[in-house]
């Protein structure tokens, strides 16, 4: 009976553990298709700017509320990125994403990149 | 004169030493408690004065770490390893106060104070006007320095005694200069009594002397009573003398300890006193066993002419006394004006009387209580308002003739 049970509960969390990883898959797949097809080819990676607005913004609710409002409604005034990069590149075009896609994108680009994983 | 001073400081009543005793513990908690605050006020001013000299170099550890993290900022990911240094340790938080990174021995953080003190080391909390890898809060912690807090206790502990000694030399000296009076007033009535005493004994024993020689039989009943009357008097005053003359002078001699016979001793008193039973009309009841112990009998007799005299004169006219004798406990019981229950446990203190009408000194009760304590025997009072009296005296394992 215990075995079964164990069993029943195995399964269950490998389930559950199924269901995790192909909801961050698909969260993933947002943030590929609409983000890196573009910034592959600029000179400043995505990682740089992450880096950029984390010292600007620290925390991470803080940093994802912040880069949802500038890709909603991008502006210079609001933008993390040098001068130099504004003048050769300007500000990109306003997002065609929902709110949904945009938050598992940055939920994505935050999860791929944040400092926490990779100090030791 | 030093012997009688000696004296009269000892026979301090016991309320007054205890009230001594209050003031003292009192005083002695209050010096106590204001030390104690001088003390912590004393720390925390050393303190803060520690934090103060700290400050600067935990400034400088703070200073180095932000350089640190901004390199890394810049060279991150391809340097991942947080900088560390030998002389203190650190750890970064966010905007929102989560953990970035620490190197901290206690992860429990304050983020109200700049600096403070958490299980044997200081910490240091300082911002960053810009968040290296998303940090706000740096913290810096050393190990606290041990030989600081040793000193200062060390100060506090050593001043505090100091002045605890200081302090309670000035409060033995403040006692005793408000306890001089009350002392003057005892030594002068104890003084007072045994110059009188002197002067009594050799009136008294004559006017006792011919009283007894006198023929009663060859005298009219009118000047019969008269006689009568004389020689309660003369007993009286004779009780009071012999109490007198022990307080001041027998007490502090040897004791001659010896086999008395109680129900012999207590029938001789009642004979002694009945002549002034008699002038209020009132009867003794006697229910004696033979017992025996082991006493002075000087002491013993005043135990007992003491307490038959109480009930006499606190007796009421025509009342009774009942006098019980056994093996191990006698009983006087009498029935008199009582006590009011909160002033039994001050029968037994000197100069105290509940009925001023009355005469007499107040030390009866208290000759009786110290020789009571001497033999360490047990005395035991009840007693009704307007009732009458009961006090046991019981003879403990030893004074007791077992045989």
């Amino acid at each position: 009976m215990i075995n079964k049970i164990a069993l029943v509960l195995l399964l269950t969390l490998s389930l559950t553990g199924k269901e995790l990883e192909v909801e961050l898959e698909k969260k993933y797949n947002v943030y590929k298709q609409h983000c890196l097809p573009c910034h592959e080819h600029l000179p400043y990676s995505l990682e740089k700017i992450y880096m950029l607005y984390l010292k600007t913004f620290s925390g991470e609710l803080t940093f994802k509320a912040s880069l949802k409002a500038f890709l909603k409604e991008p502006m210079e005034e609001t933008s993390v990125m040098p001068d130099e990069w504004i003048e050769n590149f300007s500000v990109k075009e306003k997002t065609i994403l929902t709110d949904k896609e945009l938050d598992e994108a940055i939920d994505s680009y935050w999860e791929l990149y944040d400092v926490r994983n990779k100090l030791h | 004169m030093s012997v009688s001073k000696n004296k009269a400081t000892n026979l301090l009543r016991s309320s007054e030493k205890s009230s001594l005793r209050r003031f003292l513990v009192l005083y002695f908690i209050l010096v106590v408690m204001i030390l104690s605050l001088l003390g912590i006020f004393y720390y925390q001013s050393k303190e803060k004065l520690m934090y103060f000299n700290q400050r600067a170099t935990l400034l400088t550890y703070a200073h180095e770490q932000i350089q640190q993290l901004r390199q890394l900022h810049q060279e991150f990911p391809q340097k991942t390893a947080y900088p560390r240094s030998s002389e203190f340790r650190s750890a970064i938080y966010d905007i929102e106060r989560l953990k970035i990174f620490s190197t901290l021995k206690n992860q429990d953080i304050n983020f109200d104070k700049e600096i403070y003190k958490k299980n044997n080391t200081i910490r240091f909390m300082t911002y960053l006007d810009d968040y290296y890898l998303g940090a706000k809060y740096l913290f810096i912690e050393i190990d606290e320095d041990k030989e600081w807090y040793s000193s200062v206790m060390m100060e506090i502990f050593t001043f505090g005694t100091i002045i605890l000694i200081v302090l309670a030399v000035f409060g033995i000296f403040f006692v005793n200069l408000f306890l001089r009076p009350m002392k003057n007033s005892i030594m002068l009535l104890d003084n007072f009594i045994k110059d009188t005493t002197h002067e009594l004994n050799t009136p008294i024993s004559a006017i006792l002397a011919n009283v007894e020689m006198m023929d009663l039989d060859i005298m009219a009943e009118k000047n019969r009573k008269k006689l009568s009357r004389i020689n309660i008097a003369a007993k009286t005053v004779s009780h009071l003398y012999q109490d007198l003359t022990y307080l001041t002078l027998d007490q502090n001699r040897k004791s001659n300890d010896e086999w008395i016979d109680l129900k012999k001793l207590i029938e001789d008193r009642v004979e002694y006193f009945a002549i002034l039973a008699g002038s209020k009309k009132v009867t003794f009841e006697l229910d004696l066993n033979y017992s025996t112990i082991f006493i002075d009998g000087v002491k013993i007799a005043r135990v007992i002419d003491n307490l038959i005299s109480n009930a006499i004169k606190y007796n009421k006219r025509g009342g009774k006394i009942e006098i019980t004798l056994r093996k191990d406990y006698f009983i006087v019981k009498d029935s008199g004006i009582g006590i009011e229950a909160e002033q039994v446990n001050d029968i037994f203190e000197r100069y105290t009387r509940f009925n001023s009408s009355e005469g007499g000194f107040g030390i009866g009760l208290n000759i009786v209580k110290s020789i009571i304590e001497e033999y360490s025997l047990k005395i035991s009072v009840s007693s009704v308002l307007k009732e009458g009296t009961s006090i046991r005296v019981d003879f403990l394992k030893g004074t007791v003739d077992d045989k």
